[in-house]
Parts: C-alpha cells; structure tokens; sequence
C-alpha cells in the first residue's frame, strides 16, 4: 500500500490537544512494513502518545539505526525532525544531539539486532550515561530485511520458520538495562496498546536514559507455532506485573487505587506516573528485587511486562557533567573565546 | 668543528624517569637566550622502563625539521649505550654516568667520551630512591649548561617559574644542576667548540606541540561537543581543549560548562556523537589517528551524503594495523580523502606546524559548516607531540566565522516550503535548518537513497541528481580552501612538493641544494581537493619531486587522481621509517635523480 499518499484530512470532530493538533498531525508517511507488523502498532502508540503530551511537533527529534525498526520514525510524526543513521549507531548520535540541543525531546527507535547485537555496545553505554531519551527497541526476535536469521534476543528453543531452533542464550535488554543502571525500564507488547501509551509517555518525560523494550512480532519469519515471539506466544505467556497510569501536570489523581498497590511516581515536570502493581510482591524501586523476579519468571516462561524499575533520584548526563541549562548550540560563538588580549597571556606561558 | 648556536644535543634516557621535564629545561632554557631550536621526542609505547630519547637542535638559522647528525650524545641509558655511542657524528662527544666501569671496547676514536659521575654525587647529596634517580637526570642539565655555555640564570628562572609555589624544589634542582655544572667547569674545557652565545632570533615566538594548539584553537573556534576515544598519539589534543575549557569555558560563579566532552566507548560512537551534535548546530569535533579512522569511516561516509559538518584531526602515526604508535608518518592520505564505501571523497587540510594546527583548527569548522561536510585536519605524530617554536599565535575578534547556509526561524517563516538538498545557489551547496528552530525546518536525515527534496528514493534519476549535485559542491571546496604556498622562479624547471611536516625539511633542502647549485621552486600543499595553482605548479614543471612520509607515495596518487597530472613527471620521495623527515634525506635523494639525469 506504500505506493499510495496518505490523505491528510481530518475530520473537523476529531479531538484536539492543547496546541490544537489532531492525532493526524502527529502522523507519518504510510508504514512500508508488512501488513500486521507488531512495529506499525507500537507507531500508533507512539502517535497517541505524543499527541496526548502536547509535544510540539518540531521539538522532536526522532532517531534511528538500520532494520526494519528503524524505518518507522518516517511514520510517525513528520513535523519532527528525524535521523535515520547507521546500524547499531543511534545510541551515539542521540547522544551527540542531546549534548548540542538538550532542549528538544528524543525518541530513539531500535530493534533487537540494532541494539543487541552490532549496536550492543552503544545501547549499553547510553545507559551508563543515563542519556536523558527514549529508548524503544521493537523487539522481534528475528532479522526481516534479510529474510528471518535469528537476532540475539532469540529465545533458547525457539524455531525458525527453517533450519534448527535457537541454542544461545538470548540478550534480555530489560535485565541487561537493569543491570546497568537504567533508570526507566519498561516492558510492553505491540498487542497492548493500553499498556503501552502511558510507558511510551513516561518514558518521555522522565529525567534520564527511558528503555521501552515492546515485544513486538514478525508476522513474516517470527509469527509460526514453536516462535516464541510470535502474538499467540506472547498472549498466552504475557505477565502484567506493574501497569502505570500517566497523569499530567496539574492534574488530580482521581481514580481509586487500591491502599498499598497504587504508587504515585512524581517526574521532573511535574507530572506522574501511578504504578498499579498487578501482582503484590513486586517492588520497582528496587534494582537487586526486581531482577531476581524478572529471571524466576523468565524461568518459568513468563514474558513481565509493565514499568519494571523507576528511579527519579539520579541525575542525567548533562547534569552530572554539570553543564549549562542553555542547549549548547545556542550559545553564541563570539561567547565561547576568551579573546585576543587572553591567548597573548595564555601564549606566554609557552616562552 | 667550531660552531656557534648550530649544535645537536641527543639524550638517552629510560623513559617514566623524569627525564622529559630535565629535557624540556634545556631546550626552554637555550629558546630563552633567544636561539631557534627544534626539540624532538622519541619514546616507546610504553609507560616506564624502556629507551627514550630527546633530541634537542639547536638552530641559529631557524630551521624547523630534525638534523641528520648528532654532535653531543648524553648517554644516560646504560642499554643503548652501544648505538648511542654509534651515532655520534664523528668529532662530537659523548656525556655518560662514570660511576660505573664502561666496557673498553666501547670506544671511538673520533669521539671524546666526558664521563661524570652524576649517580654518585647525587647519591652523595640526595636521600631516596626515586629523589636521586630524578636528580641524576636533572644533574645532566648542568653540566650540558657548562658545556654549551648556556646560561644558568634563565635555568633558575625557568625552574621558579615551574615550581612557583614550591620554593624547596626549585633548591633541590638547582642543587642537581649545579653539582654537574661545576664538576663540568673543573674537570672539562668549557664551553665546547660547539657551544650557544645569546641572540635575538626568538622573539615572538612560542614553543608548543601541535594537539595543544589544535586543542587551543577548537576553544577559539567556539566548539562545544568533543567526543573521543583515547589514542596515541592524539590524546593530548583532548586534554589541551579540556584544560582550556576548564579555565575559560566554565562560570567562576556557578561551576557551569559551556562545553561538552564525551570519552566514547569507541571511535564508531565518538564520530556518531560528533555527527549528532553538529546535525544540531554545535561545533563538534573528535580527535583520532589512523585506527581510529577505519573504525570512523562508515560513519564519514554517511556525513558526506547526508552533508553533516564534522571536524576530525587525524594524528597520523606508523601504519598499517598497530603499526608504531609512538612514530610518525602521513600514510592515512588515501585512507582519509576517500574514506568509506560508495562514492565518497572528503576535504583535508594540512597543518605544517602547531600555528598552522590553531588556525586550521578554527578554520576547518567554518569549511565543515560551509560546506557542509566531514572535515579532517591531517597533523601527525611530528607536529602534534613534539616541541616547535612558531611565531605567537594570532586571532582578530574582528573575524566573523563562517556558520554556511543555516536557515533562521524568520527565513523559515517566510518560506513556503523548505527542501533540504535543493541547489539553490548552483554552488552545490545547499541550506539546512536546525532542529527545533521552527516548525517548518522539519526534514528527515538519512544516509539511504534520497531525492534533493530530502525524500526516501531507489529511483535512478532522482539519486543521481543528489550525487552529481555533490561533485558541484566538490569544486566549491576546491574553490574556497586554503591555496597552496608557492615559491617559484622562472628560471627553475623542477620543483619539489610536500605537505605538512614536510615542510621543514624541504625548505632546509632547497637551501642545501641551491648551495650546489640546484635551484628547485617549491609547493606546499595545504588542502584536498587540490586548487587548480597546484595543478599549474605541476604543469610547468619538467619534473616534480614529491616528498612524503609513507611508503606508497599516496600523495603522488591523489594529485593524479584529483588534479589529473602527467605522472611521469612526479617523482616520489619516500620517507616512511617512524622519524620525522630530515633535510639531508631530501638532499641526498634529490641528488641521485639529478646524478640519474633528472632536471633539477
């Protein structure tokens, strides 16, 4: 269906934001993916989301790597400014953007050999950074764009559509981040929108590195029976363990938690995010409590999914390199030399 | 051989012994008395234990490049002492430590050996190991000063200078200096025949490496981002912008930076990060040297066709692979004027000096952003590390740098529509907006297939009209770049031509040469793509000597792949063994081609 323009209309009753936008303001060209693509689903959680935030189009910069992840930042929002460079390289070129402009908003599309396998070690040092974006790897399981080799995030037994089923260990990007010290870990599914929304919109808003890893299926090489990335796979061993609910700025939290379940995370803007825990035991505020679940899960087959760990408390890369609030590539560069009259001082001592 | 202030001191030492600070001190102290001189280091990629050597010229005439001949040999490394006596020049002197026997067969006859005990009179003097090892080092000093005739006033000062705040170092050196001073003054006929009398030959010059000037030069250029993966020889590029920004770049009152340095994981992030910040209008630039390169090169080609300013200082080194790290050459000529897969081509600039490395440093920024396009300034392992004097470094505040073709939120506003790789000029080059200025300065950057209105393609025509544009911008660049120097007679029909460091050695050369009565014109090239002078340099020569510091005269290939020369008429000059050039290398090869019927 690429071949054919997207129509730009709206229907005048369509709902508008804050800044008079629609949903279809916050779109992008028509997906080139496979009809039924997990990726497609989490673009138009990625639009909603947006659009709720009241995110002005231009002061998003979506960035990419190579695969069929990283195509997608053309479908989403095209006021943004977008940067699709190359594989496994997104982590860097965030990081470098986010150095210059640290006003502008980042969302950084990857997939599961972009982050996992070429870009493994840029995925992991954006963390330790704790780059302030989000990250969200569409996790598949399976390279599409050369036809279905398994990708590092292959589950031990899973089968592919041909040939022997996978022997490694597979990378698991939520222990992997939170073993790094990530300070926003998500996990979501395509097929989850409801979920998903509200991580994506956390995501943006917290103060540092953002890991959304969506469980996002390949219906072309990855959706058969024996797969375990494939929708029915992952319905049927989809865990909720935390759902967050997304409150924004100024805005009471109405809806009635249960005593003891429901935690109310403030961000730096003001906002919140309400952590409804689905199953009691768990705590995401702890590094050390949420591994050991997440691998007995893991263990017993179980995808977890939800906001998994939260930390507000540290500080991100410009901050704890103590730079200036002012985007660096606003400063003008007549303010940034000390003048003639100081290097004749500086050049003396070199007599 | 009686000479004044036209000596050559070499000293061999252990490196990680505090012998580089004792070298600094004399060749400081002979630039004080006004002298020219050229230092050179020669170190191991190592951190202690192993051979080093300084070598200091010292240079009445100003020339810039290493000498051919060594006339004081300080031998202070027991391990090389065999060689080091070996390159003694014949009628020079070697210094060494008497307190212990030397084996008898080491001896020339043309060579006067002047032992002085320096362990045991710093054993005597001193207390602690590691205290009379540094000592024994500076004790050298002095009694070079007695045998140079240098003066020991400007080394008191030069040590208070260093140690301002602490007074009881300053004492303890000079103890050192003045305990092989005198025995020098009782025990030898001082000054040599070779010895320096004070002139007026360094005023308004500096003596500094090339990565503190390039590192100098990137704060006056207003770069904001550095992004880096730690590698010899240019790591000190690094430090230098990082000490300078800590002084300059940060608010005395609040602690705040205006500037940015990432140490990246590698150098395929450092360039990404780079790439990033300059898609985003900050000056940024990374620092590298030949491995770093290839690791980069994927990335190089991507911000050629996506035109992503990017400043990049190659700090050439030994190749291929590892290679000698800690050893000069320009062998990444090729490897960085066509870096990357497809069809790509970058522009180069090429410092000869640290004062050239401050200005290009500056400059190559104002070309990146105006021609929107990696930028890569080619010092080396000679210039960024070692010691030059140069003339005072000069900047007018006057100057307005080039920002290239940024469109504002007010010539957004009056647009009606922006496309990103529209040749509106017909020079090739076309605008870019920033990211969050204004809603209509929205594109999508991409190293795929694009249309030149910044539009995702795989139609034949609409990618060839991209690439095409690219060559028209290639001959903007060729326009505006910096123009090669020229010296050229009329009566010469030969010339000789180089590049960067080069530059010392040839300008010595021609003077030896024209000695003989072999006049040759001259042409340093200062930037690829190469300006049409240097094609008609070329052009009017019977033959051209080209003096390189590699082994397969990679500039010689790119002046006939890029300016389409007559290659019977270039004549390579091949210098690829660690060390910087020398004169008497040129001269000598010059003269086998005259001797072999070549024009000169």
């Amino acid at each position: 269906m690429s071949y054919i323009g997207k129509p730009k209309v709206a229907h005048p009753k369509m709902p508008k934001n804050d800044l008079g936008l629609t949903a279809r303001d916050y779109e992008g060209t028509v997906s080139t993916l496979c009809a039924g693509c997990g990726h497609d689903s989490v673009t138009a959680a990625i639009v909603q989301a947006v659009f709720e935030l009241n995110i002005e189009p231009h002061m998003l910069a979506k960035m990419s790597g190579i695969g069929c992840s990283s195509k997608t930042p053309a479908y989403f929002v095209s006021g943004a400014h977008g940067f699709n460079s190359v594989h496994g390289r997104m982590p860097s070129v965030t990081t470098g953007a986010n150095a210059a402009n640290r006003s502008l908003m980042y969302i950084g599309v990857s997939g599961d050999g972009d982050s996992l396998s070429i870009g493994a070690g840029q995925f992991v040092h954006a963390i330790r950074r704790n780059l302030n974006m989000c990250y969200i790897i569409e996790n598949n399981g399976v390279y599409g764009l050369t036809k279905g080799q398994f990708s590092a995030s292959a589950d031990i037994g899973s089968k592919p559509k041909k040939g022997e089923p996978n022997q490694q260990e597979p990378i698991d990007p939520v222990s992997t981040a939170l073993s790094l010290g990530a300070t926003y870990i998500a996990r979501s599914f395509s097929g989850d929108k409801e979920q998903l929304v509200p991580l994506i919109q956390g995501a943006l808003l917290h103060e540092g590195f953002s890991l959304v890893d969506v469980i996002s299926p390949c219906v072309t090489f990855n959706d058969h029976e024996g797969s375990t990335k494939s929708y029915a796979h992952t319905r049927q061993f989809y865990h909720h363990v935390v759902d967050a609910d997304f409150v924004p700025p100024a805005e009471e939290i109405k809806a009635a938690y249960a005593k003891g379940s429901a935690m109310p995370v403030e961000l730096h803007d003001g906002s919140k995010i309400v952590l409804r825990k689905v199953d009691e035991q768990y705590d995401p505020t702890s590094r050390a409590s949420a591994f050991k679940y997440l691998r007995e899960r893991f263990n017993a087959g179980e995808i977890t999914t939800g906001l998994l760990y939260m930390d507000e408390s540290r500080q991100e890369m410009h901050d704890l390199m103590g730079n200036t609030r002012t985007p660096m590539c606003q400063l003008p560069l007549e303010s940034l030399n000390p003048g003639a009259g100081e290097l004749k001082k500086i050049l003396n001592r070199y007599r | 051989m009686a000479t004044v202030n036209d000596v050559v001191v070499k000293i061999a030492t252990v490196n990680g012994t505090g012998s580089a600070s004792a070298n600094g001190l004399l060749m400081k102290s002979i630039f004080r008395m006004g002298i020219p001189v050229v230092g050179k280091n020669y170190f191991p990629s190592n951190i202690q234990g192993l051979p080093t050597w300084y070598e200091i010229r010292v240079t009445g005439d100003g020339y810039q490049s290493r000498s051919d001949r060594v006339d004081i040999m300080v031998a202070m490394n027991a391990q090389t002492y065999a060689r080091d006596l070996a390159d003694v020049s014949s009628g020079g002197w070697l210094l060494y430590d008497s307190t212990w026997p030397r084996h008898k067969q080491l001896d020339r006859d043309d060579v006067t050996v002047l032992g002085v005990p320096l362990s045991r009179m710093c054993n005597e003097n001193f207390d602690g190991a590691r205290a009379r090892i540094l000592m024994k080092n500076i004790a050298y000093v002095g009694v070079v000063a007695a045998l140079l005739d240098i003066d020991l006033d400007i080394i008191t000062t030069l040590l208070e200078e260093t140690f301002a705040d602490k007074k009881h170092l300053v004492d303890s050196n000079m103890k050192a200096i003045r305990l092989g001073y005198d025995y020098a003054r009782e025990n030898f006929v001082c000054p040599l025949a070779c010895k320096v009398e004070a002139m007026d030959g360094t005023s308004g010059h500096i003596v500094i490496d090339g990565n503190t000037a390039a590192g100098l030069g990137c704060m006056y250029a207003g770069a904001t981002v550095g992004a880096w993966y730690p590698i010899t020889p240019s790591t000190s590029l690094m430090d230098a912008f990082r000490s300078f920004c800590s002084r300059y770049r940060t608010d005395p009152k609040t602690g705040e930076r205006t500037y940015c340095i990432i140490q990246a994981e590698d150098e395929l992030a450092a360039i990404g990060m780079v790439l990033g910040a300059a898609w985003n209008g900050a000056r940024s630039f990374t620092p590298t040297s030949g491995p770093g390169i290839s690791l980069m090169s994927e990335f190089i080609g991507f911000a050629y066709y996506a035109e992503i300013p990017a400043v990049i200082f190659n700090v050439q080194r030994t190749g291929p692979s590892t290679g000698m790290p800690t050893r000069t050459q320009q062998s990444d000529i090729l490897s960085c004027a066509y870096a990357s897969h497809g069809d790509t081509r970058h522009v180069l600039l090429f410092p000869k000096d640290p004062k050239e490395c401050f200005e290009m440093a500056q400059s190559a920024f104002d070309y990146a952003e105006r021609l929107q396009t990696p930028v890569i300034v080619m010092s080396d392992l000679d210039i960024g590390m070692n010691d030059w004097m140069v003339p005072d470094f000069e900047f007018d505040e006057n100057v307005v740098r080039d920002r290239g073709k940024v469109l504002s939120a007010e010539q957004l506003e009056e647009m009606e529509k922006f496309y990103r790789y529209m040749d509106v000029d017909g020079d090739g080059i076309p605008y870019r907006t920033l990211p969050g200025v204004h809603p209509k300065g929205s594109y999508f950057t991409r190293g795929s297939g694009h249309t030149r209105h910044g539009a995702y393609t795989e139609d034949s025509a609409a990618y060839q009209d991209v690439v095409d544009r690219l060559l028209v911008k290639w001959e903007t660049a060729r326009q505006t770049l910096p123009e090669a120097e020229f010296e050229v007679s009329r009566f010469n029909k030969a010339g000789l031509l180089t590049i960067g460091s080069g530059d010392g050695a040839c300008v010595e050369a021609r003077d030896r040469l024209a000695a003989q009565k072999i006049n040759l014109d001259y042409c340093r090239v200062r930037a690829f793509p190469f300006s049409d002078a240097v094609k008609e340099f070329i052009d009017q020569h019977e033959v051209v000597y080209v003096v390189e510091q590699n082994r397969d005269a990679q500039l010689r290939s790119l002046l006939l792949l890029d300016a389409g020369v007559d290659p019977a008429k270039l004549v390579p000059l091949l210098h690829y063994n660690g060390m910087p050039l020398n004169a008497g290398f040129v001269v000598d090869r010059v003269l086998e081609e005259v001797a072999r019927g070549r024009a000169a």
